[in-house]
């Protein structure tokens, strides 16, 4: 009888240890790095990382102290969705998206590559701190 | 019995580290005085503008400071971390063992002298007020820095089912940042009564959401959009 009481608790024990040893690894990770960026910061990730670089973060609030929205929503053509523009270092070389202005004379350069390739490496594309973000969405119908 | 007892341990888990979390927020709520991290950490542009910056997120801190009843009940209500307008090294997203990351400007070094809202909510700023007090004059030509918006000035009122306030769209203040081709005719037809507009939409990036929620300000400033008293309705008896 006691040995197999014994057993049963040890059993049950360990289960509750490996329980509260996973459930304190997930509340772990889920506090121990908050993101704690600017509203707005987009990070886009479509190719950088594909590529070997970090992903590139976007300050909507630095961005909008000097340019009015529509200077790039209407007359450089990007579209009004994170990761919805398809932007390519080839594309900035050649005076598209970022690169109308990223070219040396209005603001830097693309040689200051990690400038704008900063985000910690495996942050997915996301509007930051944005309602979709925020919103309790099931993981399995894409939330992150 | 299993699964009842693994979700115990998570909420529990949960709980006491949201609680730890809100305990080591307003001991260095208490410690900085009003800065939300010791200012050891941070360089000295950026914890100078931290003194000088009094956001009303920080409210929640001073009010445990100034009231010792409630320091003993302190509970991170939102579950989660109040530190905002955090400096590029220490965001979250950026990486700080990235050289470019330390040559970034931080928000709150950009923001000091800008208007805030009362809600601190999004940014915190009241971007309207900002260009319209001169505080910012961004461009309106990616060259020319003297061109000009135009500037439409025309109200819409919506009416909301319910006892929703009614809500007035202003042209002037979108005008002031966007062209007509930003919103017509692919998010909005310009047309009265075309356009089919909830909620929901709005907060799953639709419609006004296409731009509220994500870079303008956010659905929790209800009245910055529900700003109309229900009277027509209430006349009709509808409503109180």
């Amino acid at each position: 009888m006691q040995p197999l009481l014994l057993r049963n608790i040890k059993q049950v024990s360990m289960r509750r240890v490996a329980i509260v040893c996973i459930s304190g690894l997930i509340s772990f990770l889920f506090f121990a790095m908050p993101a704690t960026a600017e509203y707005g910061d987009v990070v886009i990730n479509n190719y950088a990382e594909k590529q070997g670089m970090r992903p590139v973060i976007f300050s909507h609030w630095f961005h909008r102290i000097r340019y009015a929205c529509k200077v790039c929503h209407a007359d450089l053509g990007f579209k009004f969705k994170a990761g919805g523009n398809d932007i390519t270092m080839f594309k900035i070389i050649d005076g598209q998206y970022c690169g109308a202005c990223h070219n040396g004379k209005i603001a830097w350069s693309v040689k200051n590559c990690n400038l704008c390739h900063s985000a910690k490496p495996g942050t997915p594309t996301q509007v930051h701190e944005s309602t979709a973000q925020e919103l309790a969405i099931p993981y399995d119908r894409g939330a992150r | 019995m299993n699964s009842r007892l693994m979700v115990f341990h998570y909420v529990l888990l949960l709980l006491s580290s949201s609680l730890v979390v809100a305990e080591t927020e307003s001991q260095a709520g208490k410690m900085n005085g009003v800065g939300n991290k010791p200012a050891t950490t941070r360089g000295k542009s950026a914890s100078v503008t931290q003194e000088t910056y009094q956001a009303p997120s920080l409210m929640y801190q001073t009010e445990q400071t100034s009231n010792p009843l409630s320091s003993s009940n302190s509970f991170n209500r939102l579950l989660k971390i109040s530190r905002r307008h955090q400096p590029p090294t220490e965001d979250g997203i950026h990486d700080p063992d990235n050289d470019g990351t330390k040559i970034l400007q931080a928000p709150l070094e950009a923001y000091e002298n800008l208007p805030k809202t009362p809600s601190d909510l999004g940014n915190g700023i009241d971007w309207i007020r900002a260009v319209e007090g001169h505080f910012i004059s961004p461009r309106w030509d990616i060259d020319d820095p003297t061109e000009q918006p135009l500037i439409m000035d025309m109200n819409i009122i919506r009416v909301p089912r319910g006892s929703i306030p009614n809500e007035l769209f202003p042209h002037r203040q979108h005008t002031m940042w966007l062209d007509c081709s930003n919103c017509h005719p692919a998010i909005f037809i310009p047309k009265k009564g075309a356009n089919q507009i909830s909620m929901a939409a709005n907060l799953l990036g639709q419609k006004c959401g296409v731009c509220h929620g994500k870079v303008s300000f956010p659905f929790s400033e209800c009245k910055r959009c529900h700003s109309q008293p229900k009277e027509a309705v209430v006349q009709k008896g509808g409503l109180r």
